[in-house]
């Protein structure tokens, strides 16, 4: 009847977990060790996250994270493309923020360029980055309490983020993949109609906010699952290359928006909540708290947002306006040499990061003056916090790691790019 | 002291012996070294108290095509103490594919390494677990090097096995 042979030789990946220390043991009644496979199509990893645990009775001893399900290649693709067609791509990145994968591009091509955005152009996309920090903070509170068994929460948190989804609706005409920015600038201007959508939102988010909070910071089940499970210390924090959020939650005071300012970040008053606790529930006070800080910063955006251009003008570097190419012969000869031949960078390279919802999202171009770069690397801060799972995971339950998963919030869109 | 000024006397004060060559492009900082030393300066800027270079973000390569080193690492660190980042070069020839590892220094390295062997096949000495990152254990390419085909190489990527 036993038909499945097993290989004699154990592939890479097995080798790899069988090879990992560990000095893990357990007296239980199920005492037995055993080796489960968990994903890449698991509701609990947020994509197609494949781990691969070694048991002892419901105790993980080792674990190892696949990733590669979802590599499309877009390093590949950059290179083969020019720096505005790659604007669609940063989209499916880290999808549930696209907006600010886009600025995060276009302010690493404008490094590169040397150009920079009018501040209109600015204010502008510091409000969609907070905006989209939110909604991504939203879908990462709710599906950390759904993995954790509280549904609710992620019905209500959806529901707010709905709201910025259709605010970027009016703003940019895509819900989703927005594609938004521009080099030098973005597509187009905001409306005050946005603007007062943007302003009703904020105002009542807060409220809203607490709500869901109420559901569950006082729930005794979602606290017990949370508290003390996954820690990880400040300093192992920096050593494993956390950034973001889940750095913060480890008591490090890092955010790139006060380290390296970019944008108008400086102007802007506003706290970086840290907690020290370095638990999956620190990770969780800590975003919670961002979106508060976010809906501070918006209000200030508001307020100073000045009037004047949203695109640069630059007619070698910057796509011109559609009427102007109509109606304007040089218009429409720059047009034609950036659509066909890209807009040339000198010869050079350039490191820009900014701080994403997930941690520090970088792109390193290399230019050699073509119109596509000739090296592209994506930092994905996702990539990097699974990187921790390990460590994070051994030594809890096999719920544990769900929790455990949802706390550092990856997105495999970034993670395996 | 700006930072250009403060890592290159550092620098060529601990290591007389190496030649490096700094370049502040776009108020970027950075150190191309020979890869011979390149643990010993890691560990160096990692260690040092004024630099304190702690956060290491990005481990890739570069692949050049024609030229005559072909391959050139290049790291990204930042400074958490100065709030600014440091960029180290090494060149890796084709002939020598290989360069130390700095896993060992900064843990974070180990995925991104493994990251730049899949994509570029430069072999990383005393790495502890090297393995392809995201393309299948039996592809044979290295997708990201310039002469892999955009649209990738038909019957590479091969189907599961069957078990039985």
């Amino acid at each position: 009847m036993d038909k499945i042979k097993r290989e004699e030789v154990p592939t890479k990946i097995l080798q790899s977990l069988i090879n990992q220390e560990t000095d893990i043991s357990v007296d239980d009644t199920l005492e037995n060790e055993m080796i489960l496979n968990m994903g890449p199509q698991h509701p609990a990893t947020h994509g197609v996250l494949r781990l691969l645990l070694r048991l002892d009775g419901e105790t993980v001893i080792a674990c190892v994270p696949e990733l590669g399900y979802l590599h499309r290649g877009y390093e590949k693709m950059a290179e083969n493309m020019t720096y505005y067609e790659f604007i669609p791509h940063t989209d499916r990145l880290d999808y549930l923020s696209p907006l600010a994968n886009n600025v995060a591009w276009v302010l690493a091509v404008e490094k590169l360029a040397g150009i920079e955005a009018p501040p209109r152009a600015q204010y502008i996309r510091m409000m969609v980055s907070e905006m989209a920090r939110i909604a991504s903070h939203l879908v990462a509170i709710g599906a950390l309490a759904m993995d954790v068994g509280a549904l609710t929460v992620f019905l209500w948190t959806l529901r707010e983020r709905e709201k910025i989804l259709d605010i970027w609706d009016i703003l940019c005409g895509a819900r989703f993949t927005n594609s938004y920015t521009r080099i030098g600038g973005v597509a187009n201007d905001a409306q005050p109609e946005v603007l007062a959508k943007v302003k009703w939102f904020i105002e009542q988010y807060e409220e809203n906010l607490d709500e869901c909070e109420r559901l569950i910071n006082t729930n005794r089940i979602f606290v017990e699952r949370m508290d003390g499970v996954g820690v990880i210390s400040g300093e192992d924090a920096i050593q494993i290359g956390f950034t973001g959020p889940n750095l913060r939650g480890s008591g490090v005071e890092f955010d790139l928006r006060r380290a390296t300012p970019y944008m108008f970040y400086n102007d802007m008053d506003f706290k970086i909540p840290v907690y020290k606790e370095g638990d999956c529930l620190a990770r969780y006070f800590v975003r919670a708290d961002e979106t508060r800080e976010s809906v501070k910063i918006i209000r200030q955006i508001l307020d100073k947002m000045p009037q004047g251009e949203t695109i640069l003008n630059n007619p070698k570097r910057v796509l011109p306006k559609k009427t102007e190419i109509y109606s304007k012969m040089e218009e429409l000869i720059h047009d034609f040499m950036i659509v066909n031949f890209g807009i040339n960078p000198p010869v050079g390279e350039a490191y820009t990061a900014v701080e994403n919802p997930k941690g520090e999202l970088g792109f390193y171009l290399v230019s050699q003056g073509e119109g596509h770069p000739w090296k592209c690397k994506i930092r994905s801060p996702s990539m990097v916090n699974l990187q921790a799972l390990p460590q994070l995971v051994k030594g809890h339950m096999i719920s544990d790691v769900v929790a455990i998963i949802g706390s550092l919030d990856p997105v495999m869109g970034e993670a395996d790019k | 002291m700006d930072l250009k000024e403060l890592v290159t006397n550092k620098l060529m004060e601990k290591f007389p012996e190496v030649v490096f060559d700094f370049s502040d492009y776009r108020d970027q900082l950075a150190v191309t070294l020979n890869k011979k030393f390149i643990v010993e300066v890691s560990s160096f800027i990692r260690d040092d108290q004024d630099l304190q270079f702690k956060l290491c973000e990005d481990v890739t390569a570069i692949d050049w095509a024609r030229r005559k080193n072909r391959f050139t690492v290049v790291y990204h660190i930042m400074s958490l103490k100065l709030n600014s980042r440091i960029r180290l070069k090494a060149d890796v020839d084709e002939s020598d594919c290989s360069i130390d590892s700095v896993s060992s220094i900064w843990k974070t390295a180990d995925w991104h390494e493994r990251e730049t062997y899949d994509m570029y096949g430069i072999n990383f000495n005393n790495h502890p677990d090297l393995r392809r990152m995201y393309m299948p254990e039996e592809f044979e390419y290295f997708p990201l090097r310039k002469e892999f085909p955009l649209m990738g190489i038909p019957g590479s990527l091969p189907l599961p096995k069957k078990d039985n």
